[in-house]
């Protein structure tokens, strides 16, 4: 498929603390891809990785932000926030590790599978993060 | 047969063209045209939500006629679990067989029998299969339909084996031709049903090739029948041919009973499946071994071609006597054999705006475009069940914004107030004509 300029951008608020409404950017993401005749497989891997990210920005940090662009050739999901930031990335890429406090353990998140989740089910994932600043991931899955 | 059979059909003479059915619609399948309910052939999985919601009555389940039996030298029927709950208690199930039997019918299946071979047989499956869980139940044919149009990813977690009616039709077809030495053709198998997906399952199966089924009629249509003869009824000839367990189908969580599993979700009503799917299709049930899902709340016994209130029929199911496993025939291998189905149901894109990516996105930012001029309060008025399906509609070519009252509204009140502003102008030959501030220097 050949360059096009054709691009789509959408942006949706993360909001902190908000466990009810968490997951609502990804499921909307998730119809906008259905309504462009995306696969079920690539819907399927962005939905779930798009899904942790945000569960991750409303754990950790005080919500955020998702930018997601789809373009005929893919679709990149970028959450931001500005939490506390990921001092050991290498480390929290590793199934498992968790720095959930108990509450968040108690209510069934937490258990360390989010980032190892997330490079799971993309093509192509960046971790960029400073502590005390917060932490941008970059999520890619390709189309074709 | 037809690319689209449904059994759910609108009574054009009663439909005042309200818009209650088009809100309830879990697919956004009818449209209000020119005063009439339309529903959207490829969007519609039969699940009668609309039977249900119509206040005038103007949705029907398209039963087949009482008369279609005599098309058959013999007849057997197939009561649905949910028949027995519709009747007092004081009517046993046995009595309930015998007076579907004097109806005209030479032998009696129970549907719970074939919901107890299916349980079997899933008990048989998980057990070989434990790795593709979690298994979504493939009885209601109205979740496999919706599954078919919302959800492909998730068609092949469909357990696969047909449903207790076609195993109860198969077999019974096959038992009374032995026991009484006739050719299948002479026979007509019946089924009595609390809801118009199972019809639709008959008439255009999705699993197997052809039903085993020649007739469906409503568990409503046959009530008032059996009711006036039940009283007087022998009984001794009757034999109960399924557990409780297999009855038990008819209610929500009723098939996950006897499933050698406790880590099932029952969700019952469309939209609540709607829901408890979109979570499963992010991952997040993952862990999760079964899913037991029902298009009515409450189960079959919510079905809308049931008579007795819901709750009143779940709880005589609760007080119905326990039938010892000693009292029924055991399940034969031969009852089981060809019961697992090998062609899952195929995707029916209904929500891709465009097959070419490119074209699809330019219709979506136009649709999103459109969303916004509109006023967002999903009233209806236009015929399409909210704002958003309105811009899809438009988008699609199937309507136009003046379709939307509060637009059409403004463009009218802008019209008006240019027609006030043209009617105070006059032209310079004429009386009354105002001279311009800015010309009024020039002189």
């Amino acid at each position: 498929m050949g360059v096009s300029g054709e691009v789509l951008k959408l942006e949706y608020d993360i909001v902190a603390e908000d466990f009810s409404s968490a997951g609502e950017a990804s499921s909307g993401v998730k119809k906008t891809m259905k309504t462009l005749g995306i696969s079920p497989e690539v819907i399927r891997k962005v939905a779930i990785a798009m899904y942790e990210a945000e569960i991750n920005a409303v754990i950790h940090a005080d919500g955020g932000k998702a930018y997601v662009t789809i373009s005929p050739e893919k679709v990149e999901v970028v959450i931001e926030d500005r939490g506390p930031g990921i001092p050991n990335i290498d480390q929290a890429m590793q199934a498992g590790w968790s720095t959930a406090p108990e509450n968040i353990r108690e209510m069934g998140f937490g258990a360390g599978m989010g980032l190892p989740n997330m490079k799971r089910y993309t093509d192509e994932m960046f971790v960029e993060s400073t502590v005390g600043v917060g932490t941008k991931v970059t999520l890619i899955v390709y189309i074709s | 047969m037809e690319k689209y059979y449904h059994s759910v059909i609108l009574d054009k003479e009663l439909c005042m063209g309200c818009t209650n059915c088009i809100k309830k619609c879990p697919t956004e399948a009818i449209r209000v045209q020119q005063g009439k309910a339309k529903i959207l052939n490829e969007k519609c999985i039969d699940c009668g939500e609309c039977i249900r919601t119509c206040p005038y009555k103007a949705k029907i389940a398209q039963t087949d006629s009482w008369s279609l039996m005599e098309n058959y030298k013999y007849k057997i029927a197939l009561p649905a679990p949910s028949l027995y709950m519709q009747f007092d208690l004081k009517y046993t199930r046995v009595q309930i067989l015998a007076a579907i039997k004097k109806l005209g019918f030479d032998y009696i299946y129970e549907v719970a029998r074939g919901a107890d071979i299916v349980t079997k047989a899933s008990n048989l499956y998980i057990e070989k299969h434990k790795e593709d869980m979690p298994f979504i139940s493939s009885a209601c044919p109205a979740v496999v339909r919706l599954l078919r149009v919302r959800f492909p990813e998730l068609l092949t977690r469909l357990m696969p084996m047909e449903s207790p009616m076609e195993v109860s039709a198969a077999n019974a077809r096959r038992e009374f031709c032995k026991m009484h030495n006739v050719s299948p053709e002479e026979v007509g198998v019946f089924f009595i049903s609390p809801c118009a997906a199972k019809i639709t399952s008959v008439k255009a199966p999705l699993v197997i090739s052809k039903s085993n089924v020649d007739g469906v009629f409503g568990i409503k249509t046959v009530y008032p029948k059996l009711l006036r003869v039940l009283s007087k009824i022998d009984t001794s000839e009757v034999k109960l041919q399924a557990t409780n367990g297999g009855v038990g189908w008819a209610v929500s969580g009723g098939e996950a009973v006897a499933l050698n599993t406790e880590n099932i979700i029952s969700v019952d009503g469309i939209q609540n499946v709607v829901h408890v799917f979109e979570e499963l299709e992010d991952g997040k049930l993952d862990d999760v071994d079964f899913i037991e899902a029902s298009a009515c709340t409450g189960g079959c016994l919510g079905g809308p071609l049931t008579v007795e209130n819901l709750y009143v029929a779940k709880n005589r199911f609760r007080r119905y006597e326990e039938i010892r496993k000693e009292d029924i025939k055991p399940i034969d291998e031969s009852e089981m054999t060809n019961i697992q189905f090998d062609k899952y149901p195929e995707y029916v894109d209904i929500t891709t705006l465009d097959s070419d990516i490119t074209v699809a996105m330019r219709k979506l930012r136009e649709m999103n475009e459109i969303y916004k001029q509109l006023p967002a309060l999903d009233c209806g008025a236009c015929g399409s069940p909210s704002c958003r399906a309105l811009a899809e509609d438009i988008v699609r070519g199937k309507a136009n914004i003046e379709s939307c009252i509060f637009v059409l509204r403004s463009r009218v009140r802008e019209l008006a107030k240019e027609m006030m502003e043209l009617e105070g102008l006059m032209p310079p030959v004429m009386e009354g004509h105002i001279v311009p501030e800015e010309l009024k220097d020039d002189n």
